[in-house]
């Protein structure tokens, strides 16, 4: 049973949050950035920070199913989508993006993957919400919004509208059990 | 009692015998899936994680080079161990039964077997007889079927047509000894292509090939009409006991695929053919060079479909599942 507790979440203000981590991001646009966002709800997060910061090379996606550490106990994603970097990561700077930070392992498959295309230069980290739960020693560089959770929470970015906007993106809060 | 073996109780795809029993759903999830690995083949480095430390046994009793190569190639990519095993060079020949072989490759503890056989059932046969958290891929058994060249043919026709809905498919040649048929037209109907028709002279066409849900055609020239796709199959002289066609040069003259049958098809209609292909037999040189040909992109796909079913059935096999001593 699953029920959706509002409130935390609806004090967040998208689009404000996503003003600070383009204020936070605005002084790495001078090393030419590769911006690249974990689907579903970091490829949204990223794509709408690719527009806000005006970069100039494409936007990449990454689907980390074929790099979850989980696939023995859960197997493969049915809904698994493509990978797509466009352009060479050799000896890149790499803005990673993703919607919520929590154990961490997402981000250690992410950079297994990216290691895979390639070397880059350097990784830096940008997650619209941070909360507690790491399980690895894996940090945000930049955070748009941390959180205090009970460990049977979750919180989920939606998207409620075909076309993405800052208002097309909806927090919720679900709670497992109880 | 084949889904018994082919599904878990949860429902999920654990042994991959036949596509009879599979739903649309269950199928477009592997294409879908193999989708994703067409990326992973193009990268620098072409290799997931996914089934590392896992051991994968292809154990091929019968001959093949394409099929055993991409199974081969797909374990691989995934990061397991394979095993290649030609059981008409080594201890079948000694006169081991073809359980003893699979008992003594389980203990080694493999947790993949990658089947192909002469007989029909084979397959079946074997995983009936395995420990669950052991795995099946049926790679063709006998004239029965061979479930990942028909996953691997729509995932190609799916690529250049994209439309299931609105196609019309015809299958020409040896239908009779042809397993690859057999699976493609039930991959087919249960994609929902609204017209398959089998092309073949009497001789070559199983009795009541109309309930499998096709349309029969003894005339290459009718049959062709306006079809968007034309799957050629191997004549497979092996398998044939007695005369069932008057001789090569006949048979090419009536069934061969040339260029001039070829404008009864729809001008975009493309040309498929598992392999490998009897140039001059069953399919002209000009048209299997022709630019309307995917015969070697069908071997590209061929990859990244078996990855997505080897994925598939090994998803959610966690130790802790390990029944031993069944």
């Amino acid at each position: 049973m699953i029920t959706q507790e509002p409130n935390l979440a609806e004090q967040i203000d998208i689009q404000e949050t996503l003003t600070r981590m383009v204020k936070a991001l605005e002084p790495l646009k001078a090393s030419r950035p590769l911006m690249i966002g974990i689907q579903t709800g970091g490829a949204w997060v990223a794509q709408l920070l690719h527009q806000m910061l005006k970069l100039e090379e494409p936007l990449g996606t990454l689907d980390i199913s074929f790099y979850r550490d989980d696939f023995t106990r859960i197997g493969v994603n049915p809904q698994v989508k493509t990978s797509d970097l466009p352009v060479d990561v050799d000896n890149r700077h790499i803005i990673l993006v993703d919607d919520v930070l929590h154990t961490g392992r997402t981000i250690r498959a992410a950079m297994n993957e990216i290691f895979d295309y390639g070397r880059p230069a350097c990784v830096t980290l940008a997650t619209l919400i941070e909360r507690d739960g790491r399980e690895l020693p894996i940090r945000a560089d930049v955070v748009g919004q941390s959180v205090r959770l009970n460990t049977k929470e979750h919180i989920k970015l939606i998207k409620n509208q075909e076309d993405l906007t800052p208002g097309s993106l909806e927090l919720v809060i679900q709670k497992a059990g109880e | 009692m084949t889904n018994d073996l082919q599904f878990d109780s949860q429902g999920q795809l654990r042994n991959l015998l036949t596509i009879e029993g599979l739903n649309r759903q269950t199928i477009l999830d592997i294409l879908n899936t193999a989708e994703s690995f067409i990326a992973v083949g193009e990268r620098e480095i072409k290799k997931v994680p996914l089934l590392r430390g896992k051991t994968v046994v292809n154990l091929f009793f019968e001959s093949s080079t394409r099929t055993r190569t991409t199974f081969e190639i797909a374990a691989k990519r995934l990061s397991a161990d394979v095993i290649n095993i030609n059981p008409s060079v080594s201890s079948t020949n000694k006169g081991e039964t073809l359980l003893d072989t699979i008992d003594n490759l389980e203990a080694m503890h493999t947790d993949l077997f990658v089947v192909r056989h002469k007989d029909s059932g084979a397959a079946y046969l074997v995983a009936k007889h395995l420990p669950p958290h052991v795995r099946l891929i049926n790679a063709g058994d006998g004239r029965h079927a061979h479930p990942t060249q028909a996953l691997l043919d729509s995932f190609t026709i799916r690529q250049y047509k994209k439309d299931f809905s609105q196609l019309r498919v015809a299958i020409v040649g040896d239908i009779l000894h042809s397993r690859v048929a057999r699976s493609l037209i039930h991959v087919l109907n249960i994609l929902g292509v609204p017209e398959v028709r089998v092309i073949a002279p009497k001789t070559l066409l199983p009795v009541d090939v109309e309930k499998l849900g096709v349309r029969c055609f003894y005339d290459m020239r009718t049959g062709l009409e306006d079809a968007d796709v034309v799957v050629m199959l191997r004549l497979q002289r092996e398998r044939m006991q007695g005369a069932l066609i008057p001789s090569e040069q006949e048979y090419f003259n009536l069934y061969g695929l040339t260029l001039e049958k070829l404008k009864h098809a729809k001008d975009d209609a493309i040309i498929m053919h598992p392999g490998p292909m009897n140039r001059g037999l069953e399919i002209d040189s000009a048209v299997a060079d022709g630019e309307r040909a995917v015969i070697l992109p069908q071997v590209t796909n061929g990859i990244a479909v078996r990855m997505a079913v080897m994925a598939i059935v090994m998803g959610g096999s966690a130790p802790k599942d390990r029944r031993p001593g069944q």
